[in-house]
């Protein structure tokens, strides 16, 4: 089924683990993700290790990635969230990464499993609400009661705060993987068609032209999703940041 | 830059070696001053442009998955509240029906934030973040 769209999210294991009844197999996810890890970390090492004053083209691009995620931490959460900057950078550049490794072909992609983007999500959430208490204590609950507000409705809105608060995570989730999963569709069906339209003959091979076309198009369009998803999911938890931060009002 | 200029320009002070050395700390001090300000200006509008840039481009597609994603979120968190605590309490319908109608409150709330139409939790994050949140 070389043809099926699908396909290419399919999980292999490529060396099986089981430990106390549980799967813990090495699959060709967990490969991709260490191949994310280590493409990201080699290329920040061996960029910046020269340290050059007047930097190289590879150096300028670490450092322009460094002052991207800075800049927009400092702007969503002031320079006291620039503790969390370690964070957030990484978080940024697994998902920028991941999502362009995803776009070779042949190659499986991380984050169009909506499990991966959860978990990173939930890591975000957790990362606020544990930062939260520890900071505020209890004074972190100020977040789901809006000031100005009638004292019937409290209860109605703290209600609706909450929720609005844990769809938070599924949110963000859902966005990453969806836009990833929907784009890699999209490519391989178009694909398809140039494929299955050439098999037609003459008039087939001509009217392939246009799928083609749409597929190189859709490709740069996906670069660009790629990118902008990882810096909404990074603009997203700085400003998640900041509330674990300043809650008050 | 001021070095390369520098033995230029002592040609035209004439002699003294401390006048000499007085004049291009000056120089470089006014020169430095003259591109710091330059560098500000040019940030700015560049910012400036970039931001408005930004916000026409990404309107579209990008907006409308935000969108919905955050308003399906909402409304699935609520419903799955909701059955989760039918299940626990044993209140069926009555806690999907409730937390279902409270989703959508959640969601459209989400929206209209995310749009920037409400103001953001933290009023001193709101003018902060009102660049970022269109994107």
């Amino acid at each position: 089924m070389s043809n099926d769209p699908i396909h290419q999210f399919h999980i292999s294991k490529l060396i099986p683990i089981e430990i106390g009844g549980y799967d813990f197999s090495f699959t060709n996810s967990s490969a991709f993700m260490v191949a994310t890890v280590v493409a990201t970390s080699a290329f920040l090492f061996l960029t910046t290790s020269s340290r050059g004053l007047v930097p190289s083209r590879l150096q300028s691009i670490s450092e322009m990635c460094y002052e991207f995620v800075a800049s927009m931490l400092r702007d969503a959460a002031g320079s006291q969230g620039m503790k969390f900057f370690p964070f957030v950078f990484s978080l940024f550049m697994f998902v920028l990464v991941a999502n362009i490794l995803g776009l070779f072909p042949y190659f499986f992609t991380v984050t169009s499993h909506i499990i991966v983007t959860f978990a990173l999500a939930i890591l975000v959430i957790g990362t606020v609400l544990v930062y939260g208490f520890m900071k505020h204590g209890f004074g972190f609950l100020k977040l789901f009661v809006p000031q100005g507000v009638p004292g019937i409705l409290v209860p109605l809105v703290v209600l609706i705060e909450v929720i609005s608060f844990i769809s938070r995570p599924v949110s963000l989730s859902v966005r990453l993987f969806a836009n990833m999963l929907a784009g890699h569709i999209t490519l391989k069906v178009f694909a398809g068609f140039v494929a299955s339209l050439s098999a037609l003959g003459a008039v087939g091979i001509a009217g392939s032209v246009l799928p083609l076309a749409m597929t190189v198009a859709i490709t740069a369009l996906e670069f660009l999703v790629a990118f902008l998803q990882a810096y909404v999911f990074a603009v997203l938890t700085c400003m998640y940041l900041n509330d674990a931060l300043h809650p008050g009002h | 830059m001021a070095n390369e200029s520098g033995p230029d320009e002592t040609g035209k002070t004439g002699p003294g070696k401390s006048g000499e050395r007085a004049f291009r700390d000056d120089d470089l001090e006014r020169r430095r001053r003259q591109l710091a300000e330059t560098l500000a200006a040019r940030r700015q509008s560049e910012g400036e442009g970039e931001r408005g840039a930004k916000s026409g481009e990404t309107t579209g597609y990008g907006q409308a998955v935000k969108l919905s994603s955050e308003f399906i979120a909402g409304v699935a968190v609520g419903a799955g509240l909701g059955w989760a605590i039918d299940r626990l309490a044993g209140t069926s319908p009555w806690g999907l029906i409730v937390f279902l109608l409270l989703g959508f409150g959640a969601g459209v709330l989400n929206v209209m934030r995310s749009a920037g139409v409400v103001a953001q939790v933290d009023p001193k994050a709101s003018d902060k973040n009102a660049g970022d949140r269109d994107n």
